[in-house]
């Protein structure tokens, strides 16, 4: 405690709070702008689902929203405080994008009749409500991100006891094939969706610390550097990893999720070609066994080679849901029917799995692409993080994690579009799921940490 | 490290770019096909939810759509469904539908192009799109009466008129209830139409105009005469040999009158007498001398072998060209391979008593708009001139007389002349007899055509006959439409 003394007097607590409001904060105003207009969007498109589907309004949702909007600008506010210096893209992006995704679950709640707490809507914007929280206590945690690093091997521990605890007796639980979740009572989680977060952050560590050694030594052969084979180690082990989740979890996407996540990071920091090659080949010959000698993966390649085959239409599983999914979204053609206006409901989980035929059936195409260039904008919000960062740690986490993003977008997305086989994974912020939600509220917290760090440092003079 | 993660980023780039790429083709350049796939229920969906127009039957709904609070929005529901089931046939989600509701889908769902003008109105303004109602030319008290007087027996009725085409009445039992099919439940659905599909009896058969045809018996007779008398060579007054029994050419199948006993007493016996009596032994001496050919020719002017709709699909009657002989004077009395609806059967009658003129048959009156407008109305067509007047009047002549005095009697109605000609047609050895009745009433101003078909024997085996069973029902349902 340094005693005040007359020449340098201590502020008072008030001053001290009302500095930051005082100071102009030009990207807080820019975010403060955004995010009013996010919550406009969120609030026309519940309005438009009550108008489609109900063809009257319905305050009791818009309350609740209400309350959502109070914590993203609650939110916004800590940010004066603890992260001026912050990105102001991020927030309204996951806003909005949060917001879209409620509005599409209550509208697949009216279509099934579902209303209070069986509504899957009332326990996403609870789920919403939590994440945020969980989101600023992250901002006010972790001050600085180079704490982070001091963690890695803690946070690596962590992410492989959250991969393993669905495997456990009693709280893990199957849920259609995939055993990829525990529950305690009557609260389920997917501790796989933490453990991405986990595992990027070990990424980053292990990586920044073994970088030369991976980078540096091995043969060159035509004209690519490749390791020595005692090198590959780690490479094999998160391999083994992403083949134990498609194995024993039975959870293709989780398991391309982190091996490409894995790839990505390791190409980034060691600027080796060889590793992703070497990656790739791994996970495709994996991929091809897995294709050859598990029933469930096989199905995939079936359903997504041959998806309108009526036999396999007609198969227990069969493509039904895929193709369902993609005549949602031939009908909502161009400019879409409008929201309330379509039959998303018609395609099993279309608030999860399939949210996005059920956008782009309401929305259209053009909805689809105004998504997409939002999910770009916050993984490039996210890269930035890469290519300003002054740490090598920081910029491999705000890659990675940026990264996870954009990954998660192109399975989903992909698999129900059919440019890869479909996987189960919940789009970000749009799909219905308490533990996604939480997960990628993390990220933006970690990914607003980084970016006000960034700006925080004087750049260093090269 | 920037330089990989601008490589990483292009990578999530392209990324991008092929979720765009494959969202534009299934919204876009893909939608029209997947939108035509039979297995996207939202095309189903969207047809529900226009309003279907109504099938109406002077001016009443049998068939209607009303509002219902589920995804489809409307129901079907059918006022009379088994009266009215072989006309309006059914209408289910994604299982098919016939009758009415299938050959006129694109009417009924407005789909038609005549009526884009309506569609685009409905899109501008909003409003349900609603289908073009299609009012019937059925008659509430024929078709009822031919519903009450075929009673319980296996058949069909079918009433028309000479001088239009105009389907009157159209009755086939046992029917069913198109409302079972009609649900919005397709597991409903299959149970109900597996049930309708199992039932020995049939009743999805439409027996006016379709389902396993019979021989057509004695009532094919006509067609013969017909022959005859267009070719020239003979008239009523021409005569045959009158044996009591008759070896088939080049056979040893022998085959009787009726009774079993020569056609009246003379050595010979004329056309019209072997026609007014129902002799089959000279009707095959007729068939032999007139040969395949001229019978075949003649069943085809009045719609043997033929495609037609009215607009539901009619099965084709068959006569069959042959040069054996044996064969040729078994289809002269309507056995051997001759086949025939109710329909056709009607359309030989009817053509009779217009004077030659045979009218193509008709079930629709008109469509109209949802506002009641007349958006198509069907003018009477001929369908062919099958026989010269002057032949026309000679079997008007020949059929009155089986009415009056001949196999026909039982359709005698008193004040009315009424022209008729029965038909009992073996189908096996031990197998029920097919029975029917074909006439006109009044013959001297034919306003009513009437076909009967009794299936299974009418419940008698062998024992019934088209005058016992076939013509009293025709003589009911006469009765019922001149007295109205």
């Amino acid at each position: 405690m340094v005693e005040a003394s007359p020449l340098n007097p201590e502020p008072t607590g008030a001053m001290k709070l009302l500095k930051p409001l005082r100071i102009p904060q030009k990207l807080r105003n820019r975010e403060l702008f955004l995010l009013v207009f996010a919550c406009v969007i969120n609030t026309a498109a519940i309005v438009l689902v009550q108008l489609g589907a109900l063809r009257s309004i319905d305050t009791s949702l818009v309350t609740l929203g209400i309350g959502l909007s109070v914590l993203v600008f609650g939110m916004h506010i800590v940010m004066r405080y603890i992260a001026p210096d912050a990105d102001p893209f991020l927030l309204p992006v996951a806003t909005v994008l949060n917001g879209l995704g409620v509005a599409m679950i209550y509208r697949i709640d009216l279509a099934e009749g579902d209303s209070g707490w069986d509504a899957a809507s009332t326990r996403q914007i609870v789920w919403t409500a939590l994440a945020i929280v969980i989101a600023i206590i992250t901002l006010a945690v972790v001050r600085n991100h180079r704490v982070l690093q001091r963690y890695t091997y803690v946070a690596g521990f962590i992410a492989l006891v959250l991969l393993l605890l669905p495997m456990l007796p009693f709280i893990g639980t199957e849920v259609s094939g995939a055993r990829v979740w525990i529950s305690v009572g009557a609260f389920s989680f997917q501790p796989g969706e933490v453990a991405k977060i986990a595992l990027a952050i070990f990424f980053a560590g292990y990586l920044v610390q073994h970088r030369d050694s991976l980078s540096m030594v091995g043969k060159k052969v035509l004209g690519v550097r490749f390791p020595r084979l005692r090198d590959l180690g780690p490479l094999l082990v998160v391999w083994a990893l992403s083949m134990s989740v498609i194995i024993f979890q039975r959870d293709l996407g989780t398991s391309l999720l982190y091996f490409g996540l894995f790839l990505v990071m390791l190409y980034v920091a060691t600027a080796r070609l060889s590793w992703v090659l070497i990656g790739l080949g791994l996970f495709a010959a994996g991929a091809y066994i897995a294709a050859q000698s598990l029933s469930y993966v096989h199905g995939r390649m079936i359903n997504w080679l041959d998806a309108f085959h009526p036999e396999v239409f007609g198969a227990d599983p069969g493509s039904y849901q895929l193709v369902q999914g993609i005549f949602g979204l031939s009908h909502g053609g161009l400019i879409g029917t409008g929201l309330g206006e379509g039959d998303p409901d018609l395609v099993p989980l279309a608030n999860s799995d399939f949210i996005i035929t059920s956008l782009g059936e309401e929305l259209g195409l053009i909805g689809l692409f105004a998504i997409f260039g939002l999910y770009l904008l916050f993984v490039s919000r996210g890269f930035r993080i890469g290519f300003a960062g002054q740490d090598d740690f920081g910029k491999l986490l705000g890659v990675g994690l940026a990264f996870i993003v954009a990954l998660q977008v192109f399975i989903v997305v992909g698999g129900v579009t059919r440019v890869i086989p479909l996987t189960g994974l919940t789009t970000p912020f749009l799909a219905a799921g308490g533990s996604s939600l939480v997960a990628n509220w993390i990220i933006v917290a970690l990914l607003l940490r980084l970016s006000d760090s960034v700006r925080n440092q004087p750049r260093m003079v090269i | 490290m920037n330089r990989e993660l601008k490589r990483v980023s292009i990578v999530v780039l392209l990324m991008f770019v092929a979720l765009m790429t494959s969202t534009s083709i299934i919204q876009v350049f893909q939608a029209d096909n997947l939108q035509a796939d039979a297995r996207n229920t939202r095309a189903v969906i969207e047809a529900y939810s226009a309003k279907r127009g109504p099938i109406l039957v002077e001016g009443e709904a049998v068939a209607l759509s009303k509002p219902i609070d589920d995804m489809y929005k409307f129901i079907r529901v059918y006022t009379d469904g088994q009266l009215y089931a072989p006309a309006t046939g059914y209408y289910t989600i994604g299982q098919g539908s016939t009758g009415i509701e299938n050959a006129l889908n694109a009417e009924l769902t407005g789909t038609a192009n005549s009526q884009f003008f309506e569609k685009l109105n409905s899109i501008i303004t909003g409003q349900i799109p609603q289908g073009a109602a299609v009012e019937l030319t059925l008659d509430r008290v024929a078709q009822q009466a031919a519903w009450d007087a075929l009673g319980d027996l296996q058949g069909a009725v079918i009433v028309t008129e000479p001088k239009t085409g105009r389907i009157l009445a159209m009755v086939s039992k046992p029917s069913f209830d198109p409302n079972e099919l009609a649900v919005h439940k397709t597991s409903t659905i299959i149970e109900n139409y597996d049930a309708l599909i199992a039932d020995p009896a049939d009743p999805l058969y439409n027996r006016a105009i379709a389902g396993n045809l019979n021989p057509p018996g004695s009532v094919f007779k006509l067609v013969v005469a017909s022959a005859a008398f267009q070719s020239g060579k003979f008239t009523p007054d021409s005569q045959f040999p009158n044996p009591a029994s008759f070896t088939l050419p080049g056979s040893t199948a022998v085959i009787y009158n009726s009774g079993r006993g020569t056609c009246g007493d003379g050595a010979t016996v004329s056309i019209a007498d072997a026609v007014r009596l129902s002799c089959n032994i000279p009707m095959a001496e007729l068939g032999i001398a007139l040969g395949s050919r001229a019978i075949l020719d003649e069943a085809e002017k009045y719609g043997f072998n033929k495609e037609l709709q009215v607009p539901l699909d009619v099965t084709p009657s068959t006569y069959e060209y042959t040069t054996d002989k044996a064969q040729v004077a078994l289809s002269a009395f309507g056995q051997g391979s001759d086949r025939a609806t109710p329909l056709q059967m009607a359309m030989v009658t009817a053509g009779i008593a217009n004077g030659g003129t045979v009218m193509k048959p008709n079930l629709v009156d008109s469509i109209l708009s949802p506002d009641l407008r007349v958006l198509d109305s069907f003018s009477p067509e001929v369908y062919s001139d099958a026989i010269s007047p002057t032949t026309a009047r000679q079997l008007t002549e020949i059929m009155v007389s089986g009415v009056e005095n001949g196999a026909a009697s039982n359709a005698r109605i008193d004040g009315v002349s009424v022209a008729g000609k029965t038909g009992t047609a073996e189908n096996g050895p031990d197998d029920p007899y097919t029975l029917w009745f074909t006439g006109f009433a009044p013959a001297n101003n034919p306003e009513f055509a009437i076909t009967v078909l009794i299936e299974n024997g009418g419940g008698m085996g062998q024992e019934g006959y088209g005058n016992l069973l076939a013509a009293p029902i025709a003589k009911q349902v006469l009765e019922a439409v001149l007295n109205k």
